[in-house]
């Protein structure tokens, strides 16, 4: 996909301006939030197995290189083979051969986050292979032809009239005059629509969750069976995952998996876990006759042993970005690449380079929110800072928003800036109010008042100025 | 097995590069035989986690709690006494659903061996799904009453594709097979096909297929099944 990183700033501006966008984030902010609220309260043990969990991947790191042998090694076993890419466009390649190897004219795909990263459907369509994604978010975006705004809703920006539209337009070979009022109608519709995309396709791609080490196995985790359909019914499944997907044993993931769903959607336990280990087996009736795993690095292994490790700890839940203010009120899209929120704040930079996403760890009240529900416990807001530094000492902050006061004086000479950082932190600080008294960071603004408030033309605080705005 | 690809694809090159990088900052300055090691007990004693108390039941209660737990995501659930009353648990279940009285089922011997004459009108089909299937009969290799999870795997007894593609699941479970925690499962796995090795398809499933990408709001029956029904097999 395009980057639009770069224009963080004016992508926020349009976002705000966005009033179907903004009643689609109302949806965000209060189920997510109570959803997740009340899975942790129906388990005591819940924080317990966080930490737990953040031990796991810590340790799993540690040894990374010693349990990727032993996991290629089991894999094989299996009559599975793994495929190693350094690059997003290795993966891409890896792909597009072994889909070439057997003529495949169209793939059906269930969702991947490493397919969105790598850009895979634009490559498959290139060289003329169909990419029909099943996941119905996906779906949805597919056919509007949009990048994913939400990590695990990949549609999450859209309400149901949208939605209706684009059906409307794209199966007009239904009859004009039927019903699609109702969700469940929608939900049918797509159903019936890639029930025969299911059968017809020559390779279907998943993306993992986790993969296994002590068995070789590929796990992905989902509610609508999609990945299911998408990874049995063809005769060869491709995983496309990357490099910090691995945990050491059946025992560890099923730790993980208990902070995974309550973290994410809220559920107790996603409809389906699926554990997938090598190709079909002696008479199997059904089940693909090749399985292929390609694991993408793209600068992952240059995280590791930097301040920016703990992030490969992340298990893509998008609880941070359910919780996070800025996110609340922008949605994903303005954040400009495959990963938005808080998780994306510190992962974007590292995969397409912070000249490109510095604005990024920007996008950001401080508030502390993302790190306290993380299931993993990374220290995003801790990490953000990172950024922000690295981005001060590479110059690439204009000279006059190096210090607190000038990035007052940056901001007060750009008027259209200035109502923009501050349109954002007003909506922040509504989603703030609840439980601070006080503000001490802004959005926008954040890094660049990191000890203090940020200073205020004729001496108001950001709090005065939000109640002379008749807010409370 | 040996790997069967097509495609030929070497990607050796890549796997070095990014194993080395990997070793070069984890494995500089430790003692390789050490980190060998660890690896390899961990492995080897697969220790289990924290395991939440919930799920650390037995006998009726534990099978309430799955019964409750399956119930909650809208699973429906039927206890039987004994496996013969089975066949006529489905043709229950499809009469007060309106469904067709035309199962599909795998090789199963817990299937096939059940007295299907008590139910003359039910007809039954072997073999995957194929997608003209309306309902789907498959038995649990376990289950998990933390989360009402069922445990299906693949296979000529069990096809996977049956879990998935009819727009109802019915699922035999023998309340023997029924573990507290998702480790309990992992204990019969390894019991039934030796420590390290899996089937091809292990799916826990619990409930029917939902989704909420449409704002939010859940819907059941996305692409798997739309209901999924559950006969415990008590024979106490
Ligand atoms: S950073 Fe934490 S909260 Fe955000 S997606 Fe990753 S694991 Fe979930």
């Amino acid at each position: 996909m395009d980057i639009t990183s770069p224009a963080f700033k004016s992508n926020v501006k349009r976002a705000l301006a966005d009033k179907q966008l903004q009643r689609a984030m109302g949806n965000v902010k209060v189920g997510f939030v109570k959803k997740r609220s009340a899975a942790r309260d129906k388990l005591p043990e819940f924080d317990q197995l966080r930490d737990q969990a953040r031990d796991i991947k810590d340790h799993t790191l540690e040894y990374l290189d010693l349990y990727y042998e032993i996991y290629e090694q089991k894999v094989r076993e299996a009559g599975g083979k793994v495929h190693w890419a350094a690059t997003a466009e290795d993966a891409r390649d890896i792909i597009l051969k072994i889909c070439q190897a057997h003529d495949a004219k169209t793939v059906t795909k269930g969702k991947s986050m490493i397919a969105e990263e790598i850009a895979l459907n634009e490559h498959l369509e290139a060289a003329g292979i169909t990419p029909v994604e099943t996941d119905l978010g996906e779906y949805i975006i597919q056919l509007r032809n949009e990048p994913p705004s939400h990590i695990i809703g990949p549609a999450i920006h859209l309400n149901r009239d949208q939605v209706e539209a684009s059906f409307r337009r794209a199966h007009d070979h239904l009859p004009d005059e039927r019903s699609l009022d109702e969700v469940s109608e929608l939900v049918d519709e797509a159903r019936q629509v890639l029930r025969q995309k299911y059968i017809d396709a020559d390779v279907g791609i998943t993306g993992a969750n986790y993969l296994v080490a002590e068995t070789g196995t590929s796990i992905i985790v989902t509610n609508e069976g999609n990945g299911d359909l998408t990874q049995s019914l063809p005769k060869v499944h491709i995983v496309c995952t990357s490099l910090e997907k691995l945990v050491p044993t059946l025992e560890d993931v099923s730790t993980i998996l208990r902070v995974l769903a309550r973290s994410a959607t809220g559920q107790e336990f996603s409809t389906y876990t699926t554990l997938s280990t090598g190709a079909r087996r002696e008479g199997d009736p059904d089940g693909p006759e090749e399985y292929h795993v390609v694991i993408l690095d793209n600068g992952r292994s240059d995280m590791l042993g930097t301040e920016f490790q703990d992030m490969l700890r992340c298990i893509r839940c998008g609880a941070c970005m359910n919780h996070c203010p800025v996110y609340h009120s922008v949605g994903g899209h303005a954040y400009g690449w495959v990963y938005p929120g808080p998780m994306g704040s510190v992962l974007t930079p590292t995969l397409i380079g912070v000249d490109k996403a510095g604005h990024l760890p920007n996008a950001s009240t401080f508030c502390g929110r993302c790190e306290a529900v993380c299931p993993m416990h990374i220290p995003l807001p801790k990490m953000m800072r990172h950024w922000r530094e690295r981005e001060f000492e590479h110059h690439l902050t204009p000279r006059t928003v190096r210090t607190s006061l000038g990035i007052w004086a940056f901001l007060a000479r750009r008027p259209a800036l200035y109502h923009l950082a501050s349109s954002v932190f007003i909506r922040a600080l509504k989603l703030l109010a609840f439980g601070r008294s006080r503000l001490k960071s802004v959005p926008l603004a954040g890094g660049w008042t990191r000890h203090r408030d940020l200073p205020m033309p004729e001496g108001r605080t950001f709090q005065e100025m939000w109640r002379a705005g008749g807010h409370e | 097995m040996s790997s069967i690809d097509k495609s030929k694809i070497d990607t050796t090159a890549s796997r070095t590069r990014i194993l080395n990088k990997l070793g070069a900052t984890l494995a500089t300055g430790k003692d390789r035989d050490a980190r060998a090691e660890a690896v390899k007990t961990h492995l080897r004693q697969h220790k289990r986690n924290l395991v939440p108390e919930r799920g650390n039941v037995e006998g009726a209660e534990r099978i309430a709690l799955f019964r409750a737990q399956a119930e909650a995501v809208a699973a429906s659930v039927v206890e039987v006494k004994s496996a013969d009353e089975v066949p006529e648990a489905i043709t229950a279940h499809l009469r007060e659903h309106n469904l067709p009285a035309r199962v599909k089922h795998g090789d199963d011997p817990g299937l096939t061996g059940l007295p299907w004459g008590k139910t003359p009108t039910l007809e039954r089909d072997s073999g995957p799904a194929n997608g003209d299937d309306a309902v789907s009969l498959s038995r649990a290799f376990s289950a998990v009453a933390e989360t009402g999870t069922l445990i299906l795997v693949s296979g000529a007894d069990n096809p996977t594709t049956l879990n998935f593609l009819p727009e109802n699941h019915i699922v035999v479970l023998d309340a023997k097979d029924l573990g507290g925690a998702y480790e309990d499962a992992w204990d019969r796995v390894r019991e039934a096909y030796g420590a390290g090795t899996m089937p091809r398809t292990v799916n826990m499933i619990s409930g029917p297929s939902r989704t909420a990408d449409v704002e939010q709001t859940i819907q059941l029956g996305a692409h798997g099944p739309r209901s999924l029904h559950i006969i415990i097999v008590n024979g106490e």
